[in-house]
């Protein structure tokens, strides 16, 4: 069989098993369409929640990143999953009790005021935007390369697939084609990872591998870290151990990505699709630990692959590169400039030459091809994509075809079940939070679902629109948009509605709009308006939602202390969400 | 003991000694989740580096970061559904399920 059949089973299998579960479970009532019912098991919900959190860029790039950046890219690591202790801790449980359909309800009623709620539809819209578009992008990206089609045919497939089982399906349909994306997901992450830490260190376990030894060759055995800090300080790199940014910086950026994690409005919904207060912490719990599986085999795999890369490629002649090295060239992720013409391949620091690579048509008959762009004057000769780390893995610890298949489907797996659970919360601000609260308070449940079902064709139209043309590399810098805006608008005030009873309507308002003000401002200027990097206290654009948050936290509370207490019935509103018992089912 | 299901009156005494012990709880968490992560991961780590041992071939705050903080927080969690459940139950509080 060649790779082309076990991609079209593995792809396709996937895809017949998600719509058979979407229409199994096609949502009928807004109850349905936005909880679930609020009947899933905390096992179930745990999975999905695990499933919804980890996108493409997680599936596909981490890995790469982390090779990349050693140290440095430790800030995703514990930004993405420690930002579970807190959204458990303070979050989740409260808002379960409080018992409405969406985050943005819990904004608007806690502040009394539909200005609040409308912030809280903008934020969620914005977020959740952002997101979805690179979603999509990955989607087209998979298939384009599996298939041989053009991006924009992969990004429709994608885009049809995911409106079949979210939009019509809604949360019920989402969740059990999440459960399902999970067990994709983490088969195809954990195998290749197992064999490549078997042929490097003998180590079953690939995270007793990244501590273990280098046992590949004939050399002395010598510790795996050791070997790719001296392989990198060899080329000129850092040490992959060492952190180059500053401690301060570092220290922002990943309380962003906490702080922001537990503010995104589609991790939040998830928990309220289970049935009571217990359950939520039972499911947190199972969340973390369908996350950790892959977030503590990912610094294993960066290793692995960055060694694996290094010794394989460097200094290697190139008519005796390895076979992936020629598969991923013919696919345009890696290219050779023989800058000294000796043959050999030479990997350093730098930029092999500007900007992505360019083929030209001419190809000498198994040599390398022929890069038009600017060379570059340091020594390195070879370009890869990073993220061909995790999708070349397979191949490169030379395992059979089904494996590199199933690769293909997590990557795919990882894209969609992101995108649905971005998708419901985008057309439930639409349909619940806007319409319903806003605009139309007397609307009846079934024209409610059908303006969700709407909405959900709507954003899903403009994601694939961007998906198929990105505003060039707009989409890798709004990431830092996300999260600062989630850390510095959502974390903060939902926070302070659950844990102060003086917080008040013009409090929340001030604190919401300085918080996002200074974020957005600081973000568009440093990325969009100038070329310079004079950051305030060295605080990049990627950390700067940290001092947003601290804003907020700051100006509602002034604010507060001199406008009035707010209203009897939002204290006694406080103090019972304060309390477990009786959570019920989700109501309007 | 546990409480029927639905809504057994609860005087606000009982409920504001149920909220600051729940504050306790979640203060010691989440102290410990700041030193496990930015503590031992950023914060301290080159102290940590250089004066603790290597876990297997890798500096310990560079473990802690990579690997040590993800496994903290598992640990955190169940250990804040164990005290919590526990709370709800010697307050009454428990769910009917």
């Amino acid at each position: 069989m060649t790779q082309d059949i076990w991609n079209f089973i593995f792809i396709g299998g996937s895809f017949a098993l998600y719509i058979w579960i979407a229409v199994r479970t096609r949502a009928a009532t807004t109850k349905e369409y936005y909880v679930a019912s609020s009947g899933v098991s905390p096992f179930a919900n745990g999975m999905a929640t695990a499933a919804d959190w980890m996108s493409a860029a997680t599936f596909i790039s981490m890995a790469g990143i982390i090779a990349a950046e050693g140290y440095n890219a430790s800030r995703y690591l514990m930004g993405w999953t420690g930002g579970f202790v807190l959204l458990t801790t303070l979050i989740v449980p409260y808002l379960r009790k409080f018992n409405k359909f969406t985050v943005t309800d819990f904004l608007g009623d806690r502040f009394y005021s539909n200005f609040a709620r409308a912030v809280g539809v903008i934020c969620a819209v914005f977020i959740c935007m952002t997101y979805i578009m690179g979603q999509m992008r990955g989607v087209g990206l998979v298939f384009s390369r599996l298939f041989d089609i053009e991006i924009w045919a992969g990004v429709m497939i994608g885009a049809s697939i995911v409106f079949l089982y979210a939009g019509l399906g809604g949360m019920k349909g989402i969740t059990y084609t999440q459960v399902a994306q999970y067990c994709v997901m983490v088969f195809a992450y954990t195998i290749p990872a197992i064999f490549i830490s078997m042929l490097l260190t003998g180590n079953v376990i690939p995270q007793f591998g990244l501590i273990g030894d280098f046992t590949k060759g004939d050399g002395a055995p010598i510790s795996l870290l050791s070997k790719l800090n001296a392989l990198n300080a060899d080329l000129g790199f850092a040490k992959y151990t060492d952190g180059s940014i500053p401690k301060l910086d570092m220290f922002c950026i990943t309380a962003v990505l906490m702080c922001g994690t537990a503010g995104l409005p589609h991790v939040i919904v998830r928990f309220f699709t289970v049935r009571s207060v217990k359950a939520v912490r039972k499911s947190a719990c199972w969340t973390l630990l369908f996350i950790a599986v892959i977030y503590l085999t990912a610094p294993a795999v960066g290793a692995f692959a960055r060694t694996n890369l290094i010794s394989e490629i460097h200094g290697t002649k190139y008519s005796e590169a390895p076979s992936w090295f020629k598969n991923w060239e013919d696919r345009g992720l890696i290219a050779w400039v023989d800058k000294n013409g000796d043959g050999v391949m030479q990997h350093q620091k730098g930029d092999a030459f500007l900007k992505k690579p360019v083929y030209s048509p001419d190809r000498v008959e198994g040599g390398p091809r022929v890069v038009t762009n600017q060379l570059t004057e340091n020594g390195n000769e070879v370009f890869y994509e990073r993220d061909i780390l995790v999708m070349a893995n397979p191949e490169m610890a030379g395992l059979p075809m089904w494996v590199i298949a199933l690769v293909m489907a997590g990557c795919v797996a990882a894209a969609l079940s992101t995108a649905a659970g971005l998708l419901l919360v985008l057309s439930t601000s639409i349909s619940h939070d806007l319409m319903k609260k806003i605009v139309s308070p007397n609307m009846t449940d079934s024209h409610e679902v059908l303006w969700a079902r709407s909405a959900s064709f709507a954003f899903l139209a403009i994601a694939a629109y961007f998906g198929i043309n990105p505003p060039s590399d707009f989409v890798a810098k709004t990431v830092a948009f996300a999260f600062g805006l989630a850390a510095s608008s959502f974390f903060p005030t939902i926070l302070m509605g659950i844990f102060s009873k003086r917080i008040n309507r013009e409090g929340a308002i001030a604190g919401m709009i300085a918080g996002i003000s200074l974020t957005l401002g600081y973000i568009i200027y440093f990325q969009f308006m100038v070329e310079h990097k004079n950051y305030w206290f060295g605080i990049s654009p990627e950390g700067i939602g940290f001092i947003g948050m601290l804003l907020n936290f700051v100006v509602a509370n002034v604010i507060s202390m001199i406008t009035p207490a707010p209203p009897q019935e939002i204290v006694e509103m406080v103090e019972q969400i304060r309390t477990p018992q009786s959570a019920g089912s989700a109501t309007h | 003991m546990g409480s029927p299901p639905g809504d057994a009156p609860h005087s606000k005494s009982s409920q504001s000694v149920y909220w600051s012990k729940s504050l306790k709880i979640v203060g010691v968490i989440l102290t410990l989740w700041f030193l496990v992560s930015l503590g031992c991961g950023i914060l301290f780590r080159d102290f940590l580096d250089a004066t603790l041992p290597n876990i297997g071939g890798a500096p310990f705050g560079f473990w802690m970061a990579q690997q040590g903080s993800i496994l903290g927080f598992l640990i955190l969690l169940f250990l804040y559904m164990v005290l919590m459940n526990k709370l709800d139950r010697d307050h009454g509080f428990e769910e009917g399920q």
